[in-house]
């Protein structure tokens, strides 16, 4: 049992009855809490356990899974010849095979992993209905394999973002997301606290807008053009009002928890959060700029890309203040450092977004790989950066002890970020070469081509970095979780880099 | 900590502004082009899809064709779709009546393919090209797509089979390429993408709110 001066993280040790009252009130004041509040969190963090640990688990499986379609994906762009013998692994069906296991399995897993486990903290409650939560989650996983084993076989809906067969995937999807987002309603109606914090507000817009947008987007009626808009204002919305309201939520939580300090502006979180709501979900027909639909919808959904300025300065300015003059602390914790590089990755690839819906930039860098790029500054360094640090944080708090390595984790974290931003240089210049050719007739298409090569080759190679990095955290994760009791280590990584964190004093003296 | 008066503390008020928000949007971008649709008829000369070629759409939707290729074409005021020769004007929902779903696209590592028909209208070019596409483009990074071809002894071939004459050193040795229904049907379905024909001048102007016609993507500022 561990001396009070070294507390534990101990949800795990509370619910099976190994810490005492004694003990829990030690730990406490070592804190700066009333034992009451303390419980509160280890009665919160026990009821969301099984769930938030059996989703993280799956979230890790699609990730790798999903890693290897996107390198599979990406060396057939610059070497078509490798692996054309079997239908299954064509271009076209491993490229949407890894934007389902990376979006919907690994990225939503995560995430509705962290929400579940956020939702019973933040309204100090326990999680309701944990039974219907992991049923959902099994379902919604069985969906996606069955969506993913359907492209991959050749049946698909055709729409991007949508392809996952609707009457096969569909079911399992909607009741398994309706049942998780079920039990986080009855965790919330039942809550204690009086105040909602902004990271509620998000996970409750998530979890109404998806089934919606999931609906529209899945409507079988439409014909031509409108489907175009229909699947636009799917495929756009999806990164907005599920990973990206989940990710912000996350963000919202994480960095002024770390810190020990409030965040900068309530009234600024409040202009961020509607304001996203009203001006994102205009923004879908920006993917069809110049195409053949109404210009009013195109001009009406640039301009709402424009007004993205509001909720993406406000937000920025609410995280990013929160964290000035407490940089330092990056070193010692590496849910700040994810979560912060993924905010920063959010204000640069909503203001990126911004100005390519113009018609102006648009003309050069539509139809190119450009916009691959910047879904993955979107997707990866903005959402699964948050996804990587929420994990960083939540897990020990689940399994009761340490991450096992400090190496692994920074060797996690130098992989990824090298792998992400050789990706985005490269593909983005690979981009902008290929439009500029595209747009001068005098030069033949194969130029256009022939000038992506060495992007799409440098961005292989990024993507296996990114692999080495995934399969490196999945190995820290599996031993975490498997470490055996004696080689647990309670006390957090980097802790001898701690910079003044929580105390009084030190805020006191920084002013 | 609590604010009675805080109306972000109302979980109710926050799920229904959220859902009126969003579904205020579905409105205005799914339900009223929707309504307006309705009154978007094809033109005489674009004949419905066969059922070979709806088949060989099917084809296409499941190779994923869409990820490589467009099937739009801009207005030439704003970029040089119709410079390049992928076609004579502007794509206009019109053209599109028939396409349940869309296949607009949003890359082109690969050329546009809504006048394909027009531009290479050969039924053994594009035999060739999907089994082999280097055999045609020494410089083409398009997939290849043996397996929607066989391969046969050349004393095996039955009457009726569609033999594939692979040219140059890329040809199989030994064996005689088939090609399968599925090659076949996607085959018809390309050949006949053609959006050329003559449209009036009310379908192209830029204010056509009524019905659509947002092939002026250019706005004000490239007229």
């Amino acid at each position: 049992m561990s001396a009070p001066d070294t507390p534990r993280f101990g949800s795990v040790e509370a619910a099976r009855g190994r810490l005492t009252l004694e003990e829990v009130g030690a730990i406490a004041s070592s804190r700066g809490l009333a034992p009451e509040d303390l419980e509160v969190r280890l009665r919160a963090d026990a009821s969301s356990r099984r769930a938030v640990l059996a989703l993280f688990a799956v979230a890790l499986g699609w990730l790798i899974i999903g890693t290897i379609f996107g390198d599979i994906a990406s060396i057939k762009l610059h070497s078509p010849d490798f692996l054309t013998r079997t239908s299954w692994l064509t271009f076209g069906r491993v490229r949407t095979a890894h934007l389902h296991a990376v979006n919907y399995g690994w990225a939503t897993a995560a995430l509705i992993g962290m929400a579940l486990w956020l939702m019973p903290r933040l309204v100090h409650t326990e999680l309701k209905g944990v039974p219907i939560a992991i049923g959902g989650a099994v379902l919604f996983t069985i969906g996606i394999a069955a969506g993913i084993v359907a492209v991959l076989a050749g049946w698909s809906d055709g729409m991007e973002w949508l392809e996952a067969p609707r009457w096969l995937a569909g079911p399992f999807l909607v009741i398994g997301g309706g049942l998780i987002g079920l039990s986080l309603f009855w965790t919330v109606a039942s809550r204690k606290s009086e105040h909602l914090y902004v990271s509620v507000w998000y996970i409750l817009g998530a979890f109404i807008w998806f089934p919606m947008l999931y609906l529209v987007g899945k409507w079988p009626t439409y014909v031509g053009v409108e489907s175009a808009a229909a699947n636009w204002f799917f495929a756009h919305n999806v990164l907005g009002f599920w990973l990206t309201a989940l990710s912000v939520g996350g963000a919202y939580y994480f960095i002024p928890k770390v810190l020990g300090r409030p965040i900068y502006s309530y009234q600024l979180s409040i202009v961020g959060f509607w304001s996203l709501a009203m001006f994102y979900s205009l923004n879908g027909m920006h993917h069809l700029v110049g195409g053949p639909l109404p210009t009013w919808m195109i001009t009406t959904s640039i301009v709402a890309s424009v007004f993205m300025f509001i909720p993406v300065v406000a937000t920025a300015i609410n995280l990013h203040m929160t964290v000035v003059g407490r940089f330092g602390a990056l070193r010692y914790s590496p849910t700040l450092r994810f979560v912060v590089l993924g905010a920063f990755a959010y204000t640069a690839v909503s203001l990126q977004g911004s100005f390519t819906a113009l018609r102006e930039v648009n003309r050069v860098t539509h139809f190119t790989h450009w916009t691959v790029a910047h879904s993955h500054v979107g997707a990866y360094a903005f959402v699964t950066f948050v996804a990587f640090g929420a994990m960083y944080y939540i897990v020990p708090r689940l399994v009761g002890h340490e991450w096992p390595s400090e190496r692994l984790i920074r060797w996690h974290f130098n992989l990824v970020l090298a792998g992400i931003a050789i990706y985005v240089v490269a593909l983005s210049w690979a981009g902008v070469a290929q439009g500029l050719a595209l747009l001068d007739p005098a030069t033949p298409f194969q130029e256009s081509l022939r000038r992506t090569l060495p992007g799409l080759w440098a961005r292989t190679f990024g993507g296996l970095l990114l692999t080495a990095g995934h399969l490196v955290f999945a190995y820290h994760f599996w031993i975490m979780v498997r470490t055996p009791e004696r080689a647990r280590r309670t006390r957090p990584p980097f802790h001898e880099a701690r910079p003044v964190l929580y105390t009084a004093e030190a805020e006191a003296a920084r002013r | 900590m609590s604010r009675r008066g805080d109306l972000m503390a109302r979980t109710s008020l926050v799920a229904l502004g959220a859902f009126a928000i969003m579904a205020s949007a579905i409105t205005i971008l799914v339900v009223i082009p929707k309504t307006m649709m309705r009154e978007v008829r094809a033109m005489p000369e674009l004949a419905p899809y066969t059922e070979q070629q709806l088949v060989g759409r099917q084809v296409y939707i499941a190779n994923g064709c869409i990820y490589c290729h467009s099937q739009q074409i801009r207005d030439p005021a704003f970029t040089t779709d119709v410079n390049r020769g992928w076609g004579s004007r502007a794509t206009v929902p019109e053209d599109y009546v028939h396409d349940r779903p869309h296949l607009l696209g949003t890359m082109r590592t690969g050329p546009d393919l809504i006048n394909v028909g027009q531009r290479l209208p050969s039924v053994d070019w594009h035999l060739i090209h999907l089994y082999d596409p280097r055999a045609v483009f020494e410089w083409s990074t398009m997939p290849a797509f043996p397996f929607l071809f066989e391969e046969r002894q050349p004393n095996d071939v039955r009457p009726g089979e569609k033999v594939v004459p692979i040219p140059g050193p890329r040809a199989p040795r030994g064996v005689t390429i088939v090609a399968k229904p599925e090659a076949l049907a996607l085959v018809d379905y390309l050949v006949s993408l053609k959006r050329q024909y003559p449209i009036a001048d009310s379908l192209r102007a830029g204010d056509r709110m009524a019905i659509g016609g947002g092939t002026h993507g250019a706005g004000g500022t490239h007229d």
